[in-house]
């Protein structure tokens, strides 16, 4: 259906008045039976059946999506892709979403722009450096690329900080080289573009209203556009997770929480990768639009509405404020609200549910963006053989009945603190 | 957000912290629950999509724990109680 | 320069003329215009360059929907990129440059783009710049990102100062046009307390552009006496310069105050901006509407605006762009523009109506059913080309075209709290939808009431509305109220290089191939093309876009969807959200009582949380801070020293069943704890996981002190708080912090008792056998000075913790170091403090990181089997008692010249380096003055049975490896003899 993207075939198509672009992804109708429906068009849904296609040899696919694809998280964030994990549980797991990002434009044929130009978490106390650079070991002992940067290394990397007047003064750094940026929308569409070609169909518009549930079975989903009949259903709506879930009468360890997001006018380059501030909640990347896009802490009680309030939003401004006194008379431009799974030890879960036939995929409190690849594949992995991928095994739901929580904050059964 | 603290009037949010669901007053009898309890009442949750009764400290005020029922959807709040007059009425005393 | 353009009249001071410079070049203009009516007063049309294709551009508006004219204003640290021509007011000395363009505006080398568009058409990059893939981040990209952007910050720390405040109201109007001034005065007459905000520096909104009259005056003259009659009353606050950015919820919103824009820097003392947070019982949005563009080809040259625009510039700031203007209209409103500019003595080349039947004129021609095929002119208007109603071409010599397609109402704050406009069919426009923000209101042309007469009566019933006022209301003034109906017309058919969204240059091209692509929902639409992403946020496009995508479906405008408008309104300095919470005041600063003292000593300070604490007291020749804290600790090992430990955590828990209460929340028991002696305690949080740890010393039967660490003190008093109120709300027990009420200080060492017996009172008795370890009391101190006692020992030494009420901290401590001279007292700061305690073996926030267990700690006997606590329950998960758990053990360097390092992994001496075999961490680590060596505190799998191994501590980011053997955790005394002494 769809044809190569190329540096020649934009050429080409720009001397014959651009005739030959085909929608990127089909508008079909719901067949009645698919062997897996995932519900949820996000980056995580859109990933899930994109491997299940091309790693597993799934193609009897649909994606369901209740409104436009990539409208949920992945249309919403600040775009920072890192695997800068403590803790066994994610580590791995992250290192392998990184490694995904790193060759996502060639397995997709679809340029989403993914920008290794770096990422420093700031130091500002001494037992920060100590628990960041035992951080920064748990990430080098796990294959990935960590660098510790002494006060001076970071001055000179980074000499617009604020080093003159700060509160909390900037001490060091911990540097992973190859976190940075991606172009979000352009993952769900490059996703939704690749599944297509597969085979798998993408249902927008399409809203699931209930599962069919038989003998402990799920059978299939009621939508807006009638019975779907399924092998396996995969949920992936994180944020929405409580609400679909409830569907099937299933109480989950998430509270649904909004975090806000930020965007300035454009201006022309002024940082080289990621920031974030370690005395507050802070994070802040440039996109190559020249807007500044940060964001910082939820806005901490449980929301369904996609919108935040002002005590956040200066909240995250003093952040700013306090590191980078420069971006003062910058403007904010725009600003936005997404809706989390925040999960009781602030780490997701892709497992199977009680009910037969029925697989979850949620819990990635502010953390789901980077997760899309490696959680897509990890998900089509369990859809497609019923057993966690190596990197997701901790992954389940069953951690907190047994105590094998993943806390890398430390913070506890309290989703608003993850 | 404002909130109606039933003692003190219409407070600004940025007073309060937040906790999350008011079940959590409801911990399980340590004589008789399960495991199984246990687990539920720390982990599970309801979630729900519109009123949602939950708890939130008045820190940078009188120090009262407080039952607020919010819509998760609109943020209307219909309802401010004092968290111990909840606890009590449900039974929880010492 | 002259002012070329300038006409007669206007709401300009020409009495008083102001100079300002522009790209290197000085004009002149007066108060009362704006940077971009002064630049059009001198000829100047040409003031930006588009994004993408960095085409040139002149001014769209005049007002904040500006897309096109933004410049850097001001210069050095006040440089303010992407600053609208059309909102900047005009001072003396203003200077500004135009943006994203080199080496000048005139000429721009990055105007190839405009060539290459056929290439660069929506999503190109999408499809591209994918091989080879290492190119990206260092071919593609940074050309892509020196060629984006639009203004460019100065670098420097912005110098301003920016200033938050509070507000409540019965009432907040949002714009003081006809509609916001009639809803004002009608809540005013009614005594109530009413906001009026508008975003200009002149209120009246569009009342200053036309010459609409009212009663028996002028719509402008009109505003002043009302606004006048408005300024006299004690119950209504007029804010003009002041932008309601946001909706948010309860009625509470978010207004910035432009205070000192308008000046060429603040008063001293005085702030930039202020951002208020006003909280409204009721709101009226007033908010106007915005002139709708028509997309033709080569729509966006300077010259090219909005027909009010052109109306607004002639009629309130008496400036034209060109001599010569034609303007293009689907409605009566484009033909009142060319009405006031003929007055004014502009010749109309023609009126260009899109209608068959549009209304004639004697004063000029008519072109009616016609439209713009093309215009001509590089960097500004020359030539419109026109297709008449018989399909002949004609060319109409012009400097300037105003484009009039219709209004949309500004319907942008009903939105903000996820509230959906309706599309109105008559007006073919979306209107407030009926999910407005609670206790919201909206009136005049924001809710579709385009007449003049229209706005006046909607404002003032939306405030009767609101506000529930009862009895007749007065009379409405006179003024015109002509029928408004709007047949949409979006773009003249067979267009393609037509701008929709002008700053981020979309064309109608680009919507086209969004839909030929697959990218139709109007999410899609914006994201793919970006549409209505610029600076503008779409107010001028986003519908047209919408319209053309609408068509292309087949589908109804409301079923492509809606876009819903977010905060803020317009945007807003990164520093005015920040406000004075930035550099040194990012934070308030908590000192300690002995704060000044220790400054005075020359102590080096540390951030601790919110606290500053003296970190080390440097003397006299000590030139690295490790000379001044090995002092510390052999000193007070050897002798006596002092620390100020005010910032531990104070908790007073009284009540006849105090002790039950801390039998809950601390896992270890304390029912039977006597009176006069403390205990360590461990809490936990209900998961199992320890919290905190501290100390509870109970001075009497029904009253104890629980101390916590700093760190912890607000969430540990929070959670005592929950478990009282929510979990056992009728245990008789009080709840007070009382961390600042007293100033606390450990005196340690050896001599520790025989200093303080110096000050203690005789009457107590503080011997070994009367005072022994753990004994706690209220005594006095210095004749009468009441004061409490514990000892207790971080360090490992003989030590006490003495409490004073705060006020007294600060003489305490001087009273402390004279007395303490005889036996060589030395002040300890915070890392002396760290050193003893990892000495000791304590547990401090490293240990305590909020994943360990009491197992983990050494403490698993601790957790009370007896009883229920908080956490006693869920800490006996399978996963929280593996045999494999991590146990605090000691390292030391087997070589002892080594450094360790906290943050260090230990794996097995001789195996492999990764993550299997990851064994634990190093957590604390310092010199150990006592020792001679490094130490360090650890988890380790099993480390209990461990001691005496010897392993690896690996850290790949220190580039460190050393040999470390595994020891016991109390490296000083670990009898605890010197304690008990």
């Amino acid at each position: 259906m769809t044809s190569r993207y190329s540096g020649l075939r934009v050429i080409k198509e720009a001397l014959t008045g651009h005739k030959g672009w085909r929608p990127a992804w089909r508008e079909p109708d719901p067949k009645p039976y698919y062997d897996i429906i995932i519900i949820g068009g996000g980056g995580h849904g859109l990933a899930t059946a994109h491997y299940l296609a091309k790693i597993y040899g799934q193609s009897n696919v649909a994606v369901i999506e209740k409104g436009w694809i990539g409208g949920g998280n992945v249309g919403r964030n600040t775009t920072i892709i890192r695997s800068n994990y403590l803790l066994d549980g994610n580590e791995p797991f992250y290192e392998h979403s990184l490694k995904l990002w790193e060759g996502l434009e060639q397995d997709l044929n679809y340029n989403a722009m993914v920008s290794q130009r770096g990422i420093i978490n700031l130091i500002h106390s001494d037992s920060q450096r100590d628990a960041y650079i035992r951080r920064g070991n748990a990430m080098r002992l796990n294959g990935a690329d960590a660098e510790y940067l002494d006060e001076a290394a970071v001055r000179k990397e980074y000499p617009f900080l604020n080093f003159n007047d700060a509160r909390f003064p900037i001490k060091g750094g911990l540097a992973q080289r190859r976190g940075g940026t991606v172009r979000h929308d352009a993952v769900a569409w490059g996703y939704a573009r690749s599944a297509d070609s597969q085979g798998v169909d993408i249902l927008q518009n399409c809203e699931v209203t209930g599962f069919r549930i038989d003998g402990g079975v799920c059978k299939g989903v009621e939508t807006s556009r009638g019975f779907i009949g399924a092998g396996k259903v995969g949920c992936a709506v994180a944020g929405n997770s409580g609400k679909l879930m409830s569907m099937a009468e299933m109480r989950l360890p998430i509270e649904s929480h909004v975090l806000q997001a930020f965007v300035s006018e454009g201006l022309k380059p002024v940082l080289p990768g990621v920031i974030t501030f370690g005395a507050g909640h802070f994070y802040v990347s440039q996109s190559d639009k020249g807007g500044l896009v940060f964001g910082g802490d939820i806005d901490g009680y449980n929301s369904y509405a996609q919108r935040g309030n002002l005590p956040v939003v200066e909240d995250v401004c003093e952040s700013g404020m306090a590191i980078m006194p420069m971006i003062g008379r910058a403007r904010l431009l725009r600003m936005w609200g997404g809706i989390m799974d925040m999960s009781m030890d602030g780490s997701p879960i892709i497992d199977r549910t009680h009910i037969d036939g029925l697989y979850f995929n949620g819990g990635w409190c502010y953390g789901g963006f980077k997760a899309t690849p490696a959680s897509g594949f990890a998900f089509a992995h369990l859809l497609a053989l019923d057993e966690p991928h190596q990197t997701a095994k901790a992954y389940r739901f069953d951690r907190f009945a047994t105590g094998h929580m993943i806390d890398e904050k430390g913070m506890g059964n309290q989703p608003n603190l993850h | 957000m404002l909130i109606n603290h039933p003692l003190l009037g219409p407070r600004d949010s940025s007073e309060f912290i937040y906790l999350g669901d008011a079940t959590l007053i409801d911990r399980p009898d340590p004589e008789t629950a399960s495991a199984q309890d246990w687990h539920d009442y720390a982990y599970l949750r309801d979630n729900p999509a519109g009123p949602h009764r939950e708890l939130w400290f008045h820190e940078a005020g009188d120090r009262s724990w407080l039952v607020v029922t919010r819509n998760t959807v609109t943020h209307e709040i219909t309802s401010v109680e004092l968290a111990r007059d909840v606890a009590r009425s449900q039974g929880r005393s010492k | 320069m002259t002012q070329v353009n300038r006409l007669t009249g206007g709401q300009i001071d020409r009495e008083s003329t102001l100079s300002f410079r522009f790209d290197g070049k000085n004009f002149s203009g007066h108060p009362g215009d704006t940077l971009a009516s002064a630049l059009l007063a001198n000829g100047v049309r040409l003031m930006g360059r588009s994004f993408k294709y960095h085409r040139p551009r002149g001014l769209m508006s005049a007002g904040s929907e500006e897309p096109n004219a933004l410049v850097e204003l001001r210069s050095g640290a006040r440089r303010e990129p992407n600053t609208r021509t059309t909102t900047a007011e005009l001072f003396d000395g203003l200077t500004a440059r135009s943006q994203n363009r080199w080496p000048s505006l005139a000429f721009d080398v990055m105007a190839i783009n405009d060539r290459l568009s056929r290439f660069l058409t929506a999503g190109f990059y999408y499809k591209t710049f994918m091989w080879p893939a290492a190119f990206w981040e260092c071919v593609y990209e940074p050309i892509i990102r020196r060629a984006a952007g639009l203004g460019s910050l100065s670098m420097q720390a912005d110098p301003d100062i920016y200033d938050k405040g509070f507000q409540h109201c019965d009432l907040l109007v949002i714009g003081a046009g006809p509609a916001g001034l009639t809803a004002t005065l009608t809540a005013a007459h009614a005594g109530k307390q009413v906001i009026l905000a508008d975003e200009d520096f002149r209120m009246g909104g569009r009342l200053n552009s036309g010459r609409f009259t009212i009663d028996d005056m002028t719509g402008a003259d009109w505003v002043t006496k009302v606004v006048a009659e408005l300024a006299t009353l004690p119950n209504v606050r007029l804010m003009p310069r002041t932008t309601v950015i946001g909706a948010f919820d309860h009625g509470i919103y978010g207004a910035l105050e432009r205070v000192s824009d308008h000046i060429a820097e603040p008063a001293p003392g005085k702030p930039r901006q202020i951002l208020w947070r006003i909280t409204a019982a009721k709101t009226i949005l007033c908010a106007g509407a915005t002139e709708r563009p028509i997309a033709f080809e080569n729509n966006d040259r300077p010259g090219i605006m909005l027909a009010s625009a052109l109306r607004s510039y002639a009629n309130r700031w008496a400036v034209t762009p060109a001599k010569k203007v034609s303007i293009f209209t689907n409605n009566d409103d484009g033909h009142r523009t060319a009405q006031d500019l003929h007055r004014l003595g502009i010749k109309i080349a023609a009126v260009i109506d899109t209608r068959p039947d549009a209304p004639g004129s004697t004063d000029y021609e008519v072109l009616a059913g016609a439209e713009v095929a093309n215009t001509t002119g590089r960097l500004g208007l020359t030539f419109v080309e026109v297709r008449q109603s018989d399909g002949s071409m004609r060319t109409l010599e012009c400097g300037a075209l105003g484009v009039s397609g219709g209004w949309n109402p500004n319907v942008h704050l009903t939105c903000h709290q996820r509230g959906r406009p309706l599309w109105n069919e008559t007006l073919s426009a979306f209107l407030p939808g009926e999910d407005l923000p609670p206790g919201m209101h909206v009136a005049g042309a924001a809710d579709g009431q385009f007449s003049t007469h229209g706005a006046l009566k909607s404002g003032q019933q939306a405030a009767r509305r609101a506000l529930g006022l009862r009895g007749r209301p007065p009379a409405v003034p006179e003024a015109e109220d002509a029928p408004v109906t709007q047949t949409p017309f979006w773009y003249v058919a067979g267009c393609e290089r037509a701008w929709l969204d002008q700053q981020n240059d979309v064309t109608v091209k680009d919507v086209k191939l969004s839909h030929q692509e697959g990218f139709r929902s109007v999410e899609h639409l914006k994201r793919y093309s970006t549409l209505g992403m610029a600076t503008d946020q779409g107010k001028t496009s986003n519908l047209g876009g919408l319209a053309i995508m609408a068509e292309l479906a087949g589908k109804p405008i409301p079923e492509v969807g809606t876009t819903i408008y977010r905060p803020p309104y317009t945007p807003v300095p990164i520093g005015a959200l920040a406000g004075r919470s930035r550099g040194k005041n990012f934070k308030p600063v908590r000192l300690t009582p002995s704060h000044h003292w220790a400054k005075e000593r020359g102590a080096v300070f540390v951030e601790v949380g919110n606290w500053l604490r003296a970190q080390w007291f440097p003397i006299n020749g000590e030139t690295h801070w490790r000379q001044s804290v090995d002092r510390e600790v052999r000193q007070t090992r050897a002798s006596v020293g002092v620390c100020d430990c005010t910032t531990l955590g104070k908790i007073d828990v009284q009540g006849t069943e105090a002790a039950d209460f801390l039998n809950k929340v601390y896992c270890n028991g304390f029912a039977k704890l006597a009176v006069g002696k403390t205990r360590y305690g461990l809490m936990l949080r209900e998961d199992g996981i320890a919290m905190d740890d501290g100390t509870a010393a109970r001075l009497a039967e029904d009253h104890f002190v629980v101390t916590t660490t700093t760190a912890n003190a607000a969430k540990v008093y929070q959670h005592l708080e929950f478990v009282h109120q929510c979990l056992f709300p009728d245990l008789d027990v009080q709840l007070i912090s009382t961390t600042e009420a007293w100033a606390q200080y450990a005196v340690a060492g050896p001599n520790s008792r025989r200093l303080l017996k110096k000050i203690v009172d005789p009457a107590f008795d503080i011997s070994n056998d009367a005072f022994p370890f753990m004994a706690c009391g209220n005594i006095t101190i210095c004749n009468g000075l009441r004061a409490r006692l514990f000892r207790i020992s971080f360090s490992g030494e003989l030590a006490y913790e003495i409490a004073v009420p705060s006020r007294y901290g600060d003489a305490l401590m001087r009273r402390l170091m004279v007395e303490g001279e005889e036996f060589d007292v030395v002040p300890y700061g915070t890392e002396a403090l760290g050193v003893m305690r990892i000495e000791k073996g304590h547990a401090a926030g490293n240990e305590l990181n909020g994943t360990t267990t009491a197992l983990n700690l050494g403490m698993g006997r601790m957790v009370s089997k007896k009883k229920d606590s908080i956490g006693s329950k869920l800490s006996e998960r399978p996963g929280l008692n593996e045999a494999e758990a991590l146990m605090a053990v000691g390292v030391q360097p087997k070589n002892a010249e080594d450094k360790i390092t906290a943050g260090g992994h230990l794996v097995s001496a001789d195996g492999p380096l990764d993550a299997a075999h990851d064994q634990g961490y190093v957590t604390s680590a310092a010199h150990s003055p006592t020792l001679g060596k490094m130490i360090g505190l650890a988890f380790l799998r099993n480390g209990g049975s461990r001691h005496g191994e010897v392993m690896r501590l690996a850290s790949p980011v220190t580039d460190l490896t050393v040999e470390v053997e595994i020891t016991s955790a109390h490296f000083v005394d670990p009898e605890g003899e010197r304690l008990r002494a």
